[in-house]
């Protein structure tokens, strides 16, 4: 069974954002850069279902050179090949576009990744993939079971009030949630090993129009600071808090 | 991403990227795995057994040693980096890690045997099978030479008695390498199993310092062993001496992590803490004991990493460990009681960490060579003369 993930380069969740000055992009230099959480989940369990039913993960990004930590890192989990995309896409539309051709190129058997990147948090490259390689699709997965010789699948979604279950063939594209499995860490042989592997780097087919334009990135508003109150004997204090609560912050 | 730091001088640049993946994998599973119960195991006196076969799967153990071993072949700045992780978790784990690597596996991979090395080394480096290293006697400490234990020729096989003490692993341990002198000969080495006749292990309990770790009394009372037992190429004190230099490496660069791990926790919580309307880390006392604690480590984390890649030349000289070994361990016992100290009261609990790092650090300070015995061996390297004897019993004083 041929198993691809998608997986994004993101800045690890612990770092602070700065943006740049024209309010485009972040600023990128000196950030610590991580393998997106959810597609952490993907790879496992794309090597969970590798184990059990035999075949390959290859493992494809689009991004810049330096996306090629990200793919080292699902090396180092295991994954057998890796693949990136060279380009920068304009919005999801051209990653997924851009992914979904590369894809194609790659026939699998079944398509995983996270349910959206920690970076910009729009969830939709999964979905795109498989609108673009008109591919039954699966989001949000957290549990996921496939029959190979029967070209089909079983996923679990977790909605409000209760679990769907679905059922659907393969060739597919599944989107992992938290709870999908427990991501094993890279080993340390894996790592050596990831290290001499060879990466496959072509140019990212970005022939599509962008669907939407990136105005202006802003910091959120900074916190204000809170109120104490410090001058009141315990009762009063204790009476202006329940009026403040009450009528300026309305939260009782 | 855990903290790794800090690294004040930005040494992070120095290290290649595989060296920077291997600690942080290390890192995340000391956060995640190590970290939360540490301090209750501490408390217990319990070692976190249940860690062994998850630091297998890693492959933490013998990492520098080629795959068909079960290592991984990864630097040696890579491994001091690992110690440096597991020991900001604790000393204890590091120690569990360096007598499997750097003293079992290592005796087993220089002096054993191809047989000895197939069967032992790929189900050590798994975690499946542990080890330990008794050279150490209650009457043989810094002058492991005067061992009293005795390797006697029966057959074709041997028999080993004597006592060796202070002995990581002991209990836990599957083979133990067990040095011995031979009657009227030099010291060789042995793998006694755990099952065989006459060998026994028992723990000390009464340690206030590396609780999360086992320290063992081995008794050999008429122990048989095979001449297929013996490690072949072990022949005098030089054997298990080479042992212990690479498991000072590895102390040198773990005691780092215990350092890092006390400043960080000094850093946050004197940022933290108020006393008099001001957060302690604002006034002079204070900023000069944090910035003392930072001077100190990272001297010691650039000892560490200069050696590191000593080592991999091939080049590191064992008094250059010994210089980085004595100075480490004592800059880390003294940045952690320094952290100790700015946690006030709050500093001699293990709900913090300053008070389980220093106590450990005492013990690290002490064995494998003591800060006196490491001055001595600078000191013989220095002037060509040898201090160890006292001087009365010096030819010529």
């Amino acid at each position: 069974m041929q198993i691809l993930v998608l997986v994004k380069q993101v800045p690890d969740t612990a770092t602070r954002i700065k943006i740049d000055a024209d309010g485009k992009d972040i600023q990128r230099d000196g950030l610590t850069w991580v393998l997106n959480p959810y597609d952490e989940y993907a790879v496992e369990e794309a090597l969970l279902l590798k184990e059990l039913h035999g075949g390959t993960v290859t493992v494809l990004t689009l991004g810049p050179a330096k996306a090629d930590e990200a793919l080292r890192s699902a090396l180092a989990m295991g994954a057998d090949e890796a693949v990136r995309v060279d380009g920068q896409p304009a919005d999801a539309l051209q990653a997924g576009w851009a992914l979904a051709q590369a894809a194609k190129a790659l026939a699998p058997d079944l398509i995983l990744c996270g349910k959206q990147a920690v970076d910009d948090d729009q969830a939709e490259v999964g979905v795109l993939v498989a609108e673009f390689l008109n591919l039954p699709q699966v989001t949000v997965a957290v549990s996921l079971s496939v029959d190979p010789a029967a070209h089909s699948g079983q996923a679990k979604r977790e909605v409000e009030g209760g679990v769907q279950q679905i059922a659907f063939s393969l060739p597919a594209v599944v989107t992992a949630q938290k709870g999908l499995n427990e991501p094993r860490y890279p080993s340390l042989p894996g790592i050596m090993k990831a290290k001499r592997k060879e990466i496959t780097v072509q140019a990212a087919d970005l022939g599509i129009a962008a669907g939407v334009e990136l105005v202006r990135l802003t910091p959120p508003a900074p916190r204000k600071a809170g109120t104490l109150l410090k001058d009141l004997p315990g009762a009063d204090a204790g009476r202006e808090l329940i009026r403040l609560l009450h009528e300026d912050a309305k939260a009782i | 991403m855990p903290e790794t730091g800090p690294d004040y001088l930005q040494i992070e640049r120095l290290l290649t990227d595989e060296e920077r993946s291997i600690r942080n994998v290390v890192a995340e599973f000391v956060a995640a795995e190590v970290a939360p119960s540490i301090g209750q195991h501490w408390l217990d006196g319990t070692f976190p057994i249940g860690l062994v076969a998850k630091m297998g799967e890693l492959g933490i153990f013998g990492p520098t040693l080629p795959p068909e071993y079960g290592g991984a072949g990864i630097s040696d700045v890579a491994y001091g980096l690992i110690m440096q992780e597991l020991e900001r978790g604790d000393s204890g784990l590091r120690s569990f890690a360096s007598v499997q690597s750097a003293l079992s596996m290592y005796a087993i991979w220089r002096f054993g045997s191809e047989v000895q090395r197939r069967r032992w080394l790929p189900k050590m480096a798994k975690g499946q099978a542990i080890g330990c290293f008794g050279l150490t006697e209650p009457d043989a400490g810094s002058d492991p030479g005067a061992m009293r234990t005795r390797a006697r020729r029966d057959g074709s096989g041997w028999v080993l008695d004597g006592v060796k003490r202070w002995i990581t692993n002991g209990t836990l341990a599957d083979v133990a390498v067990v040095w011995a002198r031979e009657e009227g000969g030099a010291i060789l080495g042995f793998l006694v199993e755990r099952e065989t006749a006459g060998f026994t292990a028992k723990d000390v309990h009464t340690k206030a310092s590396m609780r999360a770790s086992h320290t063992s009394d081995l008794m050999l009372d008429g122990v048989k062993v095979a001449d297929e037992a013996r490690l072949p190429e072990a022949k005098g004190l030089g054997a298990p001496l080479a042992c212990l230099t690479q498991a000072r490496f590895g102390i040198a660069c773990g005691v780092v992590g215990a350092a890092m791990d006390c400043f960080n926790e000094a850093l946050a919580y004197t940022g933290q803490r108020t006393a008099f309307g001001h957060p302690l880390a604002g006034t002079q006392l204070v900023q000069e004991r944090l910035v003392d604690m930072l001077s100190r480590l990272t001297a010691a984390q650039l000892t560490a990493l200069q050696l590191g890649r000593l080592k991999e030349a091939g080049e590191l000289r064992y008094a250059q460990v010994s210089l980085a070994k004595r100075n480490n361990t004592r800059a880390a016992l003294e940045v952690a009681r320094m952290g100790r100290e700015l946690l006030g009261g709050n500093g001699i609990t293990t709900e913090y960490r300053a008070m389980r790092h220093m106590a450990n650090l005492e013990t690290v300070d002490t064995y494998e060579g003591t800060y006196e015995i490491h001055t001595l061996i600078i000191g013989r390297d220095l002037t060509g003369l040898d201090a160890f004897s006292a001087p009365a019993q010096n030819s010529g004083a």
